[in-house]
């Protein structure tokens, strides 16, 4: 067996192990953990397949900062998983049944995938060769030029989910005091206070 | 044996099928479903990256670089619901939201 299909049988192996530790182990820190291995090795595996710029994409932003997210949250919720774990039983066989049938048909669908000449002709955006051009300057050349109306549109989407995100967990903490930029700007000069310097003895 | 194109769709269709029956299995612990959906995802980036491998075609590492995006934005908006959730109700079962059911 050559380097490159040892490390994919490993990669691979490693990945499919972690995802089916996420979903049946007991302690939800355990399961964040084993996610960010499996996004590990799926990162292993883009960077046999020649993608390493998304391989490195994937550690710092799924790992990085997604996976971080979690073990925040799972860390900050303190929750009682012991109740949560019960009536997963019920539907072990069920679940299982539907997995099964659902494995076995995608295996018999892209097992014996072949790519027909055809297909060849097709690409769209032919990857250059590895030695003149670097994977992240090829992506780089067709995402900024052909593909920017859906790179902005990345960007779009993830200022909507910023902006979702703190609109849905912000409290405003009673008792504070703020400015009211709108109050401000609509003072009327007729009601504003002046202050007269008035001399001893005098009046207005 | 050659690794080739059917070695890297098996291995999407496994995660995929984790992901799925991560969902049918943690109906109650509503961050373990976040996470079989960041499972199924990957398994969706799986395929994409190794059709343009084999193709030598850029586009699906676009697309998943898209996808990718989309499942940040995705995974950050769960959560905060999930915080926002648990403070109002104390815990984080999700099999009995129906407060809304007429």
């Amino acid at each position: 067996m050559t380097l490159a299909g040892f490390f994919f049988y490993l990669f691979a192996l490693i990945t499919v192990m972690s995802g089916f530790m996420v979903i049946t182990v007991r302690n939800p820190v355990h399961a964040v953990l084993f996610l960010i291995l499996a996004f590990f090795n799926a990162a292993g595996l883009f960077v046999l397949l020649g993608a390493e710029f998304l391989a490195m994409i994937l550690v710092i932003v799924y790992v990085g900062a997604v996976a971080v997210l979690f073990l925040f949250v799972v860390m900050m919720l303190d929750v009682d998983f012991a109740e949560l774990r019960e009536g997963a039983t019920k539907f072990v066989t069920v679940g299982g049944l539907v997995g099964a049938i659902l494995l076995g048909e995608l295996l018999l669908a892209v097992g014996a995938w072949t790519i027909t000449p055809q297909a060849v002709s097709q690409i769209r955006e032919r990857i250059p060769p590895a030695d003149s051009v670097s994977n992240t300057e090829a992506i780089g050349r067709v995402l900024y030029t052909k593909y920017v109306f859906f790179f902005e549109m990345a960007g779009l989407i993830l200022l909507i989910a910023m902006i979702g995100a703190i609109v849905l967990t912000l409290r405003h903490r009673v008792g504070v005091k703020r400015q009211n930029i709108a109050v401000q700007v609509a003072r009327d000069p007729r009601l504003a206070i002046e202050i007269k310097k008035v001399e001893t003895g005098k009046g207005i | 044996m050659e690794i080739g194109l059917p070695h890297y769709l098996s291995v999407a269709a496994a995660l995929f099928t984790l992901g799925v029956f991560g969902i049918f299995l943690n109906r109650k612990n509503v961050i373990v479903i976040l996470m079989s959906v960041e499972l199924i995802l990957l398994a969706v980036n799986i395929n994409f990256v190794a059709f343009s491998s084999f193709l030598g075609d850029l586009t699906g590492q676009i697309f998943a670089l898209l996808i990718l995006t989309v499942a940040a934005a995705e995974a950050a908006i769960g959560l905060a619901i999930v915080v926002v959730y648990n403070r109002n109700r104390g815990s984080i079962a999700v099999d009995d939201i129906n407060m809304m059911k007429g």
